[in-house]
């Protein structure tokens, strides 16, 4: 029983391969099917975005596993051959294959780390595998809990703070100058797609007025209508300059229209209140020599530029933390994996049923007073009989089970039927209660748990 | 009792101090959370202190130098912790900590004999706590000026680094020094008011250009036209700033006026 993973991704193939490999939503289900129709797949997640296409797939044997799955994406598209696809893919199992889920959930994967998006696709996947019945109880508790690692990562780094794009770069630094964009004006000045994202980007952090002005006095309105604002004449606008707190600007104009003095002259209407000035045209369309302005703050496209790849290498910083950090997940994950497998069930099943024996007999002897070595003997046999025999079914099945398709399942039950992951919760001998009950379940301290592996020695 | 506080308090202010510098320059945000929870049990700490120094003595304790400087140190802490709890600006801990760990360092350096007052000029206490508290405005003033200083030279030069992203907002900082000024100098008025008198009571004279009495006035003048300044012609940000710090500058000429006087009582 193995957990592999076998895919493609932006950083290992073209679109031109990515876009035949890619399975739309409608024929997720179907194609889930088909895969868990292979022989020798007992679970299947299938991941398609954009930017990858993912198996995540717990089989029988890993090579066989690997061959089964790249067959499957072959399949997918009638042009391509297993073969064309081999230098495309990548093929992991085990803690590597369980480290990469966590990472493409974590977005240390994607192509701009840190997105959320990733998440949200995650999930949409995992929901059609359940659907169809396609993931079991390995693949389940995997993609729940990268999940929750992915939520850690974001919480507990700051992989996702930092402003990647040009325009929100805009909001971060209008962020430093003014504490509370709600009560803060914009004047945007042309245009450009730029300068109109920053705008929204803008809106969307709390800034409630909006002046728009272009040369075309026709889009302005327009453009006041889209984001609730007022359009002023583009001949007028220095004139307002003084009202705004941040001035956005993109046109196509070849000089300067937001000249020096005028800047100078709106500071002074301002009482020396701070303006953000944003020139995102080229050539530029605000006279350079603001920036020697007392409480005037320009900044051009190659500053917010500067500023953008600043946090592209802050975040690839901290995904150095998130990577420690699944590093630890990952162990806790193969620690559960461990549990599953069915040897040390059958061992710690075993050990429970001898603690509960010795414990009940002990404790029946000391009340039953002297016995003759015979009858302490047919006491224990008896004993020994009734647990033997109840074990006995159960271990039969698990050892039968195991292989099956339903494997992991049942040895996830028996672990809970008879609690064998239980931390001991009380004393078994000290408890008076304790005799009262048929079958004591919790109480008895699980080696298995604590250290599988001595106990693995000494029973076996 | 109240020697032993101070001294565990001095060393939970340096500690906090050592902490909150190394917040300033790296990007660990843990180590805020333990900057400020030293500096908290170094503020309870300090206030036994000054209760235990009270009980001591057997008035309020601030009637000689060292005290009034002790006592400065703990309600700039006390500013702290309150506008840290409101606005979680970690990062003004790095600015107010030190500040407040150097006046007290300078209060023990002082001599700690405790002063037998007449009991004509116990009526003091009020103008050292009034003037005291004022001067905490004025201080915070100064650390905001200071900050808004930084940050201003960091946007304008464009360097956008650890300390760019620790610091608050310009017009946060601006505010911030707006509004300690406007707390500062109604409590620096009180405490000249009530000096003068104790004044008349103690020599029979309001004013007799001492130092310290010097040094107080031109001090409350210069804040008087700052903030003026700020409510009729935008003496606000940049400019703000400069005149806050060169005013604090005034401040400490007015301690080194009452140290040069001679300490012990004031009046």
């Amino acid at each position: 029983m193995d957990i592999i993973v076998v895919g493609l991704s932006h950083k290992t193939a073209p679109v031109e391969v990515r876009e035949k490999l890619a399975v739309p939503d409608s024929r997720l289900g179907e194609a889930l099917c088909r895969l868990c129709a292979y022989p020798g797949v007992k679970e299947g997640v299938l991941l398609s975005t954009c930017n990858r296409v993912e198996v995540y797939a717990v089989v029988d044997q890993v090579e066989a596993g690997y061959a089964r799955v790249q067959e499957f994406l072959a399949d997918t598209h009638l042009s391509l051959s297993s073969e064309q696809l081999t230098p495309h893919l990548y093929w992991y199992t085990g803690d590597r294959a369980i480290g990469h889920l966590f990472r493409v959930a974590a977005s240390l994967d994607s192509m701009v780390v840190g997105e959320a998006q990733i998440l949200g696709q995650l999930k949409d996947a995992y929901e059609v595998a359940l659907a169809h019945k396609a993931s079991g109880v390995i693949l389940n508790k995997l993609v729940k809990k990268a999940i929750s690692v992915a939520k850690r990562v974001r919480t507990e780094t700051r992989i996702a703070e930092m402003a990647v794009s040009v325009s929100y770069a805009a909001v971060e630094l209008a962020k430093k100058i003014f504490s509370n964009l709600g009560e803060k004006t914009v004047l945007l000045v042309g245009a450009g797609e730029m300068a109109k994202l920053a705008a929204q980007h803008l809106i969307r952090n709390g800034v409630r007025r909006v002046m728009i002005t272009t040369r075309d006095s026709h889009s302005a309105i327009e453009l006041a209508k889209r984001f609730n604002g007022v359009p002023v004449p583009f001949d007028e606008f220095q004139r307002e300059l003084s009202e705004a707190d941040i001035v956005l600007c993109s046109t196509g104009a070849a000089h300067y229209i937001i000249r020096s003095e005028e800047v100078q002259r709106a500071v002074r209407q301002r009482m020396n209140r701070p303006i953000f000035l944003i020139d995102i045209s080229v050539p530029r369309n605000i006279d350079p020599a603001v920036k020697d302005i007392d409480n005037a703050f320009l900044f051009d496209i190659d500053d917010l530029e500067m500023r953008v790849e600043q946090n592209r290498e802050e975040r690839r910083r901290e995904a150095g933390k998130a990577e420690r950090l699944i590093e630890q997940e990952v162990d806790v994950i193969l620690q559960w994996l461990k549990s599953l497998e069915v040897t040390p069930t059958i061992l710690a099943l075993r050990r429970r049923a001898e603690e509960i024996k010795h414990a009940e007999l002990e404790k029946s002897m000391s009340r039953l007073g002297h016995l003759s070595p015979e009858e302490r003997t047919a006491v224990e046999g008896l004993a020994s009989a009734i647990v033997n025999k109840l074990l006995h079914g159960s271990l039969v099945t698990l050892k039968t089970e195991a292989d099956s398709a339903g494997g992991s399942l049942f040895v996830e039950a028996a672990r809970r039927f008879f609690n064998l992951d239980d931390a001991p919760a009380a004393d078994p001998v000290t408890d008076p209660d304790r005799s009262v009950k048929p079958v004591p379940v919790a109480g008895y301290s699980d080696p298995e748990q604590e250290s599988p592996e001595p106990a693995q020695q000494k029973d076996s | 009792m109240s020697v032993m506080f101070l001294m565990a308090t001095m060393g939970l202010y340096l500690v906090g101090t050592a902490f909150f510098l190394a917040y300033l320059l790296r990007r660990s945000e843990a180590l805020s959370k333990v900057a400020i929870g030293v500096t908290a049990i170094g503020f309870l700490s300090h206030t036994a202190a000054l209760l235990t120094r009270m009980t001591e003595a057997g008035h309020v304790p601030f009637t000689s130098f060292d005290e009034a400087m002790s006592f400065f140190s703990w309600a700039l802490v006390l500013v702290f912790l309150v506008v840290e709890l409101r606005h979680r600006i970690h990062v003004l801990g790095s600015f107010i900590l030190p500040l407040a760990l150097l006046s007290l360092l300078s209060a023990a350096a002082l001599p700690k004999a405790v002063p037998t007052l007449e009991p004509v000029l116990r009526t003091v206490w009020l103008h050292v706590a009034l003037s005291m508290l004022g001067t905490v405005g004025f201080a915070v003033a100064f650390v905001a000026g200071i900050m808004y200083l930084i940050q201003d030279g960091l946007l304008k030069s464009k360097r956008f680094n650890v300390l760019y992203t620790k610091l608050p907002p310009l017009d946060f900082l601006d505010h911030l020094n707006q509004q300690s000024i406007l707390l500062g100098f109604p409590l620096l008025t009180l405490g000249i008011i009530t000096g003068a008198i104790s004044a008349e009571f103690a020599r029979g004279s309001y004013l007799n250009w001492n130092p310290e009495q010097t040094w107080a006035l031109v001090t409350w003048v210069f804040y008087f036209i700052v903030l003026m300044g700020r409510i009729t012609v935008g003496w606000r940000a940049k400019r703000a700033a400069y005149l806050t710090i060169i005013g604090f500058a005034g401040v400490i000429l007015t301690f080194i006026g009452v140290v040069v006087k001679g300490h012990g009582p004031i009046a």
